[in-house]
C-alpha cells in the first residue's frame, strides 16, 4: 500500500502543477502601469513556490515507495549528517528566498503605496454602501463640497449628503454609478464608506483596497486600456455583497470629455 | 532541566455515580472524551453547512428537501437565499475554527494523554477542567440557538468584521440576537480556552513524574504545552475584543462604531470608534490561532510517525525548537490579514518581514519529517496513512502562504479563493489529518477497542484524494480572481468558472459522504471493535504502559519513574525493536536522533 500511496502522491502533485504550468488560470491581462510589477512577482513566486511543491512532493512519495512494505525486522538507518543539514538548508534556502521576495516585492507594493498622486491627477471620490457604489467629481471649480451624513437621501439622489442650498462648492459636483475615467491619466481616489466596510477591486486593474468606515481612505492609478471593467466589493458588507457591483469605464480624453459634458448637463 | 517528582496535590477520590463518572467528571480521560464528541458534533453540523453553500454556489435555484424546516426565512421552499448563504459561511467558519479545530487537536487529545505522558494521575486543576469544558459546551449551545431564533443567524462571517457586526439588526438580518449569540458563544469559548490553557501549562510544569525532565517529555505533549501558552495570551485578547464588541451591540458604547454611519437611511447614534480596533483585536487572536490549531497536529503527527518509522526523528530539539519559534513569531504577524484593511503602508512591509520568517521554522518542521523518513521501517496504518497526508497537506498549504505573506501580491490575491484554498488546506484539512490519525492511533487506548484497519484505510484514500481535488481548484479559481463570500456567480463575470464550481462540488459531496464511513467505524468499534491490547503499536511512551482504558488515575498506585528519552525505536530491547520511557533496561545501541 506505501508504493501506491507513492504513486498517487506523484500522481496527485503533477495533475496539481498542470493548470499552473500550462497557464490555464491566470489573471486578466493588467491594465494598469503599476501591475506589471504585481505580475512578475506572483510569477517568481509561483516558481519558487512550485519548485518547493513538487520538490518536497516528490522526495515524501520517494521515501514512502523506498521505506515501506520492509521485513518487520528490518534495520533502520539515518541520513548521516542528520539534523543539521536539514536546518541549514531551511536557512540558506528558506532565508534567501524570503529575503529575496521580501526585498523584491516591496518595490510592487512601494508603486503603489508610497508614491504621491501627480498635483494635476484627476480626482474622483468613490463612496460605498449596501449595495452600491456611487462616484463624485468635483466638477469646474476643482473642489469636493463638504459632507452632511444626515442630508442622504437615496430617494431623491442624494447619496452622498450634499447640500448644494448651503455648499458653494457642492453646485457643481457631478454624482455617477459608474467611475468613467479618461485612459492614460493619473487618477487620485478617495475612498468613503456611508455604512459599513466595504471594498474596492478591479481585476485587471490590480487595485484592491478596503473602505473604512470613518476613515477616508485614498489610492492613485493609471488605467492602459480603454475598456469596461466590473468593480466589485471585497469585504463581506451583508445580504447583497455578492451583488455590489459598479463599472469602471475607461475612455479617451475626448470621450470622457463629452461624458463629463452630459454629467453635467444632466445635474 | 530539573526533574520533578510532584504528584497531584489534589488527587480526587474515584468518581461515583453516573453523574460524576461520565457528566460532571473531574477525570481528564473523560473530559478529554467529552471535548472529542462535541469536536464531532461540531465538525458533521460544519461540514453540512459546507454541503448546503457547494450545494448553491452551483445550483443557486434547486429546492434542497427538508431545508424549509430549519429555516422558512433563510430557505423559503427549500430554496437558499443569499443572506442564508451568508448565514451558513458564518456558521461554518465559526463552528470549524472554534470547537473543532480548537477543541480536536488540543482540547480533546491534549486532555486526554497529556497528563498520562509526563506520568500525572490528572490535570493540576480538575475542577476548571470539568469547567472548561462545560462553559465550551455551553458556549456551542448559545451559537447553535442562533439557528433557532426567528432572526436567523449572523452574516457577518467568522470574523465579524465591525461595524456591520456592532450596528445591529439595521445593517441586515441576522445581526440582531443572531450577532449577539455569536458574540457572547465566543466569549464563552475564550473564557472556557483561558481555563483549559492555564490548567495545561500548571500541568506540565508541576505534575511531571520522576525522571520525566522537559526534554523527556514526547513531542506531542511539548505541541500541547507550547499551544497552551499560545491560547493563553490569544484568547485572553478575544475574550476582552467580543465584551466590547456586545458593549458596541447592547449598551450603546462605540468602541468600533466611528461617527456619521448612515445605515438603512438611519444615521447611527455612535462616534469616535474605530472599526480597525475589532481587526486589530480580532487578528491578534486570529493569526495565532491558526498555530493552536496545526501544531498540536504537527506534533500528533510526530509521535506517530517516529512509532510508524520505528526511529526517532533526526532531532526532536529541531521539532521543539521550530515550533517555539513558530509560536513566538505568530504574535507578529496579524496585520498580514490587513494589508489592505487603510493601515499605513508601512505597516504592510513590517508585517510581511515576519510572516515571510515563519516560512524557516515551518520548513524545518517538514525537512526533519522527511529527512528522518530516509533509512526508516516505515509501517503501513490507517494511522501512519493520515500522518503522512498531513506532510504532504502541511507542504500544500504552506506554500500558498508564499503568496499571501508578500503585499504586492495580496493586492490581486486578497479575498479571493486563493486565500480559501491555503487557510482550508493547511489549517483545516492538515489540522484534521492530525486529529483523524490521532484517532487511528489512540482510539484503543481511549476505548479498550481497536478501530477496524480496513475502514480506516479506505476513509484515508477518499479523504486524502478527494481533499486534494477541493481545495487544490480553489487556488485555480483565486488567481482568476474569483471572489470568495459571494453567494452566487451565475450571471457574473466568474460565469465561465463554473464547471470548475461544480467539480468541487461533486468532490466536496463525495468526501464529505467518505467521512461518514469515519463515523460507522467510530461507532461500530467503540462496541464491537477487537479488544485492544495495552500497546498495540509497541510504542515506547508512558500511554502504552497503561491498561487500554487506563484506570481512573492512570497508573492504579505505581509512580511511573523515566528512565529515557521518549522514542527509543530501533535498538535491541527484551520486547523487539524498543525499550518503553518507564522501562530501568538499557539499550545496547543506543537510539539515534538527540
Amino acid at each position: 500500500m506505501g508504493k501506491m500511496f507513492a504513486v498517487v502522491l506523484v500522481i496527485i502533485a503533477l495533475l496539481s502543477a498542470y493548470p499552473i504550468v500550462t497557464h490555464k488560470y491566470v489573471p486578466p491581462v493588467d491594465i494598469s502601469t503599476h501591475g506589471h510589477a504585481i505580475d512578475e512577482q506572483l510569477n517568481d513566486t509561483m516558481a519558487e513556490a512550485g519548485l518547493a511543491f513538487l520538490g518536497a512532493q516528490f522526495l515524501l512519495a520517494f521515501f514512502i515507495w523506498k521505506f515501506t512494505g520492509l521485513k518487520r525486522d528490518a534495520k533502520v538507518s539515518s541520513i548521516p549528517a542528520g539534523a543539521k543539514i536539514m536546518v541549514a538548508a531551511a536557512f540558506i534556502l528558506v532565508g534567501t528566498e524570503v529575503l529575496a521576495l521580501g526585498v523584491f516585492g516591496q518595490k510592487a507594493w512601494a508603486n503603489v503605496y508610497f508614491t504621491s498622486p501627480a498635483p494635476d491627477a484627476l480626482q474622483v471620490q468613490a463612496q460605498a454602501e449596501q449595495f452600491a457604489f456611487y462616484f463624485r467629481y468635483p466638477g469646474p471649480d476643482g473642489k469636493f463640497g463638504p459632507l452632511h451624513p444626515d442630508k442622504i437621501d437615496e430617494g431623491s439622489g442624494n447619496f452622498f449628503g450634499l447640500d448644494p442650498a448651503n455648499d458653494v462648492e457642492s453646485r457643481d459636483d457631478v454624482v455617477a454609478a459608474e467611475m468613467a475615467i479618461p485612459v492614460n491619466k493619473e487618477i487620485h481616489m478617495l475612498m468613503h464608506a456611508k455604512d459599513v466596510g466595504h471594498s474596492f477591486f478591479v481585476r485587471e486593474l490590480r487595485i484592491q483596497q478596503d473602505f473604512v468606515p470613518g476613515l477616508d481612505l485614498s489610492l492613485h492609478f493609471t488605467a492602459t486600456k480603454i475598456g469596461k471593467y466590473e468593480i466589485v466589493c471585497t469585504q463581506l458588507c451583508g445580504l447583497g455583497h455578492y451583488n455590489m457591483k459598479a463599472y469602471l469605464n475607461v475612455l479617451s480624453q475626448d470621450d470622457f470629455d463629452k461624458w463629463m459634458k452630459e454629467k453635467i448637463a444632466e445635474q | 532541566m530539573e526533574e520533578t517528582s510532584a504528584q497531584p496535590a489534589h488527587v480526587h477520590a474515584p468518581p461515583q455515580g453516573f453523574l460524576w463518572k461520565y457528566v460532571f467528571s473531574l477525570d481528564h480521560k473523560v473530559i478529554g472524551k467529552q471535548y472529542y464528541a462535541l469536536a464531532l458534533v461540531a465538525v458533521f453540523t460544519g461540514m453540512v453547512l459546507s454541503w448546503l453553500m457547494r450545494f448553491h454556489l452551483v445550483w443557486p435555484n434547486a429546492h434542497i428537501p427538508g431545508l424549509e424546516f430549519l429555516s422558512k426565512v433563510g430557505a423559503p421552499g427549500g430554496v437558499i437565499t443569499p443572506e442564508y448563504y451568508l448565514s451558513l459561511l458564518t456558521m461554518h467558519g465559526t463552528l470549524m475554527v472554534f470547537f473543532v479545530l480548537t477543541n480536536a487537536p488540543f482540547a480533546a487529545f491534549g486532555n486526554y494523554f497529556l497528563p498520562i505522558q509526563i506520568g500525572a494521575e490528572d490535570m493540576a486543576f480538575p475542577r476548571f477542567n470539568m469547567m472548561s469544558f462545560w462553559v465550551t459546551f455551553s458556549a456551542f449551545i448559545v451559537l447553535v440557538l442562533a439557528f433557532f431564533i426567528p432572526d436567523g443567524p449572523p452574516i457577518s462571517g467568522w470574523t465579524a468584521y465591525a461595524p456591520l457586526s456592532a450596528v445591529g439588526s439595521d445593517a441586515g438580518p441576522g445581526l440582531g440576537w443572531g450577532q449577539n449569540c455569536w458574540a457572547i458563544s465566543i466569549a464563552l469559548f475564550c473564557a472556557g480556552s483561558l481555563l483549559g490553557a492555564l490548567n495545561f501549562i500548571a500541568t506540565t510544569i508541576d505534575l511531571r513524574a520522576k525522571g520525566m525532565t522537559f526534554m523527556r517529555m514526547p513531542i506531542c505533549t511539548w505541541a500541547w504545552f507550547i499551544t497552551s501558552c499560545i491560547a493563553l495570551l490569544a484568547f485572553a485578547v478575544l475574550l476582552p475584543a467580543c465584551i466590547l464588541l456586545i458593549l458596541d451591540r447592547t449598551a450603546g458604547t462605540s468602541f468600533f462604531i466611528p461617527s456619521g454611519l448612515v445605515v438603512s437611511d438611519k444615521l447611527q447614534p455612535h462616534s469616535g470608534g474605530s472599526p480597525l480596533l475589532w481587526q486589530h483585536l480580532f487578528w491578534f487572536f486570529g493569526h495565532p490561532e491558526v498555530y493552536i490549531a496545526i501544531l498540536p497536529a504537527a506534533g500528533i503527527v510526530s509521535h506517530i510517525l517516529i512509532n510508524s518509522m520505528r526511529k526517532p526523528l533526526l532531532s526532536a530539539k529541531a521539532i521543539i525548537y521550530s515550533m517555539m519559534s513558530i509560536a513566538f513569531l505568530s504574535y507578529m504577524v496579524w496585520g498580514h490579514h490587513m494589508f489592505l484593511s487603510g493601515m499605513n503602508p508601512l505597516s504592510g512591509l513590517a508585517f510581511s518581514f515576519p510572516t515571510l520568517t515563519i516560512t524557516i521554522p515551518a520548513t524545518i518542521l517538514t525537512l526533519i519529517w522527511l529527512g528522518s523518513l530516509y533509512g526508516a521501517n516505515i509501517r503501513i496504518t490507517a494511522a501512519s496513512l493520515f500522518a503522512l497526508g498531513f506532510i504532504s497537506m502541511f507542504v500544500s498549504g504552506g506554500v500558498s502562504g508564499f503568496f499571501l505573506a508578500q503585499p504586492s501580491i495580496d493586492i490581486y490575491l486578497h479575498a479571493t479563493y486563493f486565500v480559501v484554498g491555503h487557510f482550508h488546506m493547511v489549517m483545516g484539512v492538515a489540522a484534521l489529518f492530525g486529529v483523524f490519525s490521532g484517532t487511528y492511533f489512540w482510539f484503543g487506548k481511549m476505548t479498550g477497542r481497536m478501530m477496524n484497519e480496513t475502514l480506516g484505510k479506505l476513509h484515508f484514500w477518499i479523504t486524502f484524494i478527494g481533499t486534494y481535488c477541493i481545495f487544490m481548484p480553489f487556488h485555480y479559481l483565486g488567481l482568476v480572481g474569483n471572489i470568495r463570500r459571494y453567494s452566487t456567480f451565475v450571471d457574473d463575470f466568474m460565469g465561465p468558472l463554473m464547471p470548475l464550481h461544480k467539480f468541487i462540488t461533486i468532490a466536496a459531496l463525495i468526501t464529505g459522504a467518505a467521512q461518514f464511513i469515519f463515523l460507522y467505524n467510530l461507532i461500530y468499534s467503540r462496541f464491537k471493535g477487537a479488544p485492544a491490547p495495552d500497546n498495540p503499536w509497541e510504542g515506547t511512551t508512558l500511554e502504552w504502559s497503561v491498561p487500554s482504558p487506563p484506570p481512573w488515575n492512570n497508573f492504579g498506585d505505581k509512580h511511573p519513574i523515566i528512565y529515557h528519552d521518549p522514542y527509543q525505536y530501533g535498538v535491541k530491547g527484551s520486547k523487539g525493536d524498543y525499550i518503553m520511557q518507564d522501562s530501568p533496561e538499557q539499550a545496547a545501541i543506543p537510539a539515534s536522533g538527540d
